[in-house]
């Protein structure tokens, strides 16, 4: 496409559909501009106009966070086996298979070891793109692992959450993943650890009701979708309306469950910041980054 | 506006406005006012000594209480050299009343546990005038027991005209918000700081005062009931809080008296806002001393000290 192209349509927004389709241009859900993908991704994927943060996969965060991206993985090679069999509409298997294709990960969560800002830790990234960051026993055990490698190796934790809940295609075991993960990070705080939960777009269901709500400190992405159960259910339930912002980082704030809400340009020093001050990785203390007046 | 607006700063402010009319009638009529602006300036700074070097308790009050007085996150934007707010008690609401975080002062990194009144309309509503609900006190507990986890120390700083009073806070327990910080409080395992910056009044301000040392800046009170509170119920008149601050005895040198102060930290000539800077200095110097000092006792010899501390509280005759 030529620049002069460009940079007018930025203003008149005269795209065809099949341009956004192509996910060339992507339009904000938010403030409803169409922006170019190009600039979004150099921008971390937050809207230049309105300061939406996108959905972002777990490789985005990857690049976002680990200190030139690099990073050993934990449990690489774990992946589902369909314990319940399980056949609907379209069958497990299958739907794993596309999943995998799609995203080009095994499953749900990347689970791994690397630096921030020079500080080891252990992160454990959700990703929403697959199979809307269900919870089976693949990301209860690829999470749990991590968290026994933090604990072994005495390193800060992270878990990235982006997730519908538990996974229903695997009935009962996924719900006794909330309790696996749980259990485990009830270990690992009781021997010292450092858990630092970052809530993301969209987080609800069985992930919220456990990890997500468990960190030490709980950081959340701005206007994020955090919540147990689902809108539309709360609204048919109650059968009124539901108040502005319902669900939304800000309003968990308010309501005293996040400590936090941290924008993604901020993210990495806020994270460093964090592990230095509660004593993890910094042996010399001058890492923390100065008071910043903006807050 | 003049920076003297309490009434009995009346003879100040007469003093500042023959300056300031003396000043204009040079600038009027050419003539060079220069020695008599002086003389009036000393004349002022000798008022201002008299003055304030004989403060009635009551008069303390006010000046506790003095709307450009500086707040809790006037000091901490100042002493602090890193600084992350941690929001909310993880049950019911964010309480801004309270302010919360984690900071480094020179080295020192600490757990900050603080009251704030806020100023103007919308900060003082947003804040609730420094009133906090339970909210507040069990997100200060919550944060407090994190810092015990990673063995940060703890600072309170306390000022705040009284825990709120409403139907809300009664349904979610501010007596038992309270009543659990003192008794969690007694024993946390990292030494605990309290500072009175302003109005520490009753179980409000205890909420967040129990600890390993008290100090508080010289225009301070704290006592179990406002002066007119105390002069309503008991004296049936409200306009006796002046007698009624006396009677309590309610000032920071009535405390340390009373050894329930340790220390009392000086102020800028008429009070901390007179000088922002220099207050915020004294107050971080007696942090780190006072932390300094602490950080070197065991931790269960820390807590024995504590709870005998307050054993001793109290006048009483046996037998
Ligand atoms: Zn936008």
């Amino acid at each position: 496409m030529a620049e002069w192209f460009r940079r007018k349509s930025e203003k008149i927004k005269t795209l065809d559909k099949r341009e956004i389709a192509e996910g060339m241009w992507l339009k904000c859900p938010q403030c409803q501009e169409v922006v170019y993908r190009k600039m979004l991704e150099e921008n971390h994927f937050i809207c230049t106009n309105c300061t939406h943060h996108f959905r972002i996969t777990s490789d985005n965060y990857i690049q976002l966070l680990m200190d030139d991206g690099k990073f050993e993985e934990i449990a690489a090679n774990v992946q589902s086996v369909d314990p319940l069999n399980f056949k609907a509409t379209k069958n497990y298997t299958d739907q794993i298979k596309t999943a995998q294709e799609k995203t080009g990960n095994k499953d749900a969560v990347k689970t791994l070891i690397g630096n921030i800002n020079g500080i080891k830790a252990v992160l454990a990234i959700m990703d929403f793109s697959f199979i809307g960051g269900s919870m089976g026993s693949v990301v209860g055990e690829k999470i749990s692992q991590a968290i026994d490698r933090a604990a072994k190796d005495h390193l800060p934790l992270v878990i990235i959450t982006a997730s519908g809940g538990a996974r229903m295609q695997e009935g009962a075991y996924s719900l006794m993943q909330m309790a696996k993960i749980s259990s485990k990070l009830a270990r690992y705080s009781d021997l010292g650890g450092l858990y630092i939960t970052v809530i993301t777009d969209p987080t609800t269901g069985g992930t919220t009701a456990s990890f997500a709500m468990l960190g030490d400190i709980i950081l959340a992405e701005p206007n994020a979708l955090i919540g147990f159960a689902g809108a539309r259910v709360i609204k048919q339930t109650i059968g009124e309306e539901l108040p502005e912002g319902f669900q939304r980082s800000e309003f968990l704030l308010e309501k005293g469950f996040i400590d936090h809400i941290v924008g993604r340009k901020e993210l990495k020093t806020t994270l460093s910041d964090l592990f230095s001050f509660f004593n993890f990785g910094a042996s010399e203390k001058e890492e923390l980054s100065e008071v910043d007046d903006n807050e | 506006m003049s920076n003297y607006i309490l009434e009995f700063e009346a003879p100040l402010r007469e003093i500042e406005d023959k300056i300031d009319s003396m000043k204009s009638t040079g600038i009027k009529t050419g003539m060079d006012v220069t020695e008599a602006v002086q003389k009036l300036e000393e004349q002022l700074t000798n008022e201002k000594k008299i003055l304030y070097e004989n403060l009635s308790r009551w008069e303390r009050v006010q000046l506790a209480r003095h709307p450009k007085r500086p707040y809790s996150s006037d000091y901490i934007s100042r002493i602090t050299d890193y600084w992350f707010e941690l929001h909310g008690d993880r049950y019911f609401s964010d309480d801004p009343a309270m302010i919360c975080g984690i900071a480094v002062i020179d080295n020192l990194k600490l757990m900050i546990i603080s009251q704030e009144k806020g100023r103007g309309t919308k900060s003082k509503l947003f804040r609730n005038f420094g009133m906090a609900r339970p909210e507040g006190y069990r997100k200060a507990l919550r944060l407090m027991k994190l810092a015990e986890k990673y063995k940060i120390p703890v600072l309170t700083l306390i000022d705040t005209p009284g825990a709120y009073p409403g139907l809300g806070a009664e349904e979610r327990g501010q007596a038992e918000a309270i009543a659990r910080n003192l008794f969690e409080m007694s024993k946390l395992r990292v030494p605990i700081i309290n500072i009175v910056i302003g109005e520490g009044a009753s179980g409000g301000a205890l909420g967040i005062g129990v600890g390993d040392k008290m100090l508080c800046f010289e225009n301070t009170w704290y006592s179990v009931i406002s002066p007119e509170g105390c002069a309503t119920i008991l004296f049936r008149d409200a306009s006796r809080a002046p007698e009624a601050a006396d009677s309590m005895m309610v000032t920071a040198k009535d405390l340390k008296y009373f050894g329930i102060a340790d220390t009392i930290l000086p102020e800028p000539l008429g009070g901390t806002h007179q000088d922002y800077n220099q207050s915020a200095d004294t107050l971080k110097n007696a942090i780190l001393d006072s932390f300094l000092e602490l950080n070197k006792i065991d931790p269960d010899k820390r807590i024995e000290n504590r709870i005998e501390k307050y054993d001793k509280m109290g006048k009483w005759s046996d037998g």
